[in-house]
């Protein structure tokens, strides 16, 4: 099992209840072919950065699953008969969120270091006394 | 320490740090360079292609990614901000190319 991100565009001029027809349908797509989707966000009405099939807007859906490959297939297939999707997208997500893992880890240590060397940051402190006893 | 340079024609280049901290500390002074990669001074670890704002402020005027000199994005940060330039790019977040 793999984490997806699935992202997909349906036309502008398609009513709202019918995008949210479109996403339960979805939904099921992926609960029949092995999957299961952890989130569903409706990113809203963009403009498109570019044409496509001659529309200047979109309504951006985003689906979080996870699965398999015959998932993603499968969902992919679906979108591609769809009249109503204009463009979509699969990412996966498991080597990004393993390399922000390993950043966390990396940041971790390096905080633990600088932690340790803390000696460092002492001396600054000590203007302060002088200056004080200056004034006294 | 600081030794004049004999070749180095004098005045051509303000003095470094000379000033305040010049004689008694002891502690040498280095020239660091300011860390400007924008991921690691945030400790942003997943470049979102779906965040448009943060992802275009690394794009031209004509929709071209910019290269490291002029952001100073860190090498590692650069691949992986190329990557979600170009799915952004494939969802119609950002232009291939603009303003034509």
């Amino acid at each position: 099992m793999r984490n997806y991100e699935m992202i997909f565009i349906v036309r502008p001029d398609v009513a709202d209840d019918e995008v949210q027809k479109l996403i339960t349908q979805m939904e099921s797509v992926v609960a029949s072919a092995g999957g299961k989707v952890e989130k569903v966000e409706k990113m809203g009405r963009r403009r498109l950065a570019y044409r496509v099939h001659k529309q200047r807007e979109g309504f951006y859906v985003l689906f979080y699953v996870q699965g398999t490959g015959d998932t993603v297939k499968e969902f992919e297939r679906r979108l591609k008969v769809t009249d109503t999707v204009i463009k979509h997208l699969t990412v996966c997500m498991d080597d990004i969120l393993q390399r922000a893992e390993k950043f966390k880890a990396l940041r971790a240590k390096q905080e633990a270091k600088r932690r340790r060397s803390k000696p460092a940051p002492a001396p600054p402190a000590a203007p302060p006394v002088p200056a004080e006893n200056a004034q006294v | 320490m600081p030794v004049p340079r004999e070749g180095a024609p004098a005045g051509e280049r303000p003095p470094r740090r000379e000033g305040p901290g010049g004689g008694g500390g002891g502690r040498k002074q280095y020239f660091r360079r300011r860390k400007v990669c924008k991921f690691c001074t945030e400790k942003i670890d997943v470049i979102d292609y779906k965040d448009v704002r943060m992802v275009g402020e690394f794009i031209a005027e004509r929709g071209k990614i910019l290269p490291r000199r002029l952001t100073g994005t860190c090498s590692t940060h650069q691949r992986a901000l190329s990557e979600a330039i170009k799915r952004a790019r494939n969802i119609a977040l950002l232009p291939f190319a603009a303003g034509a």
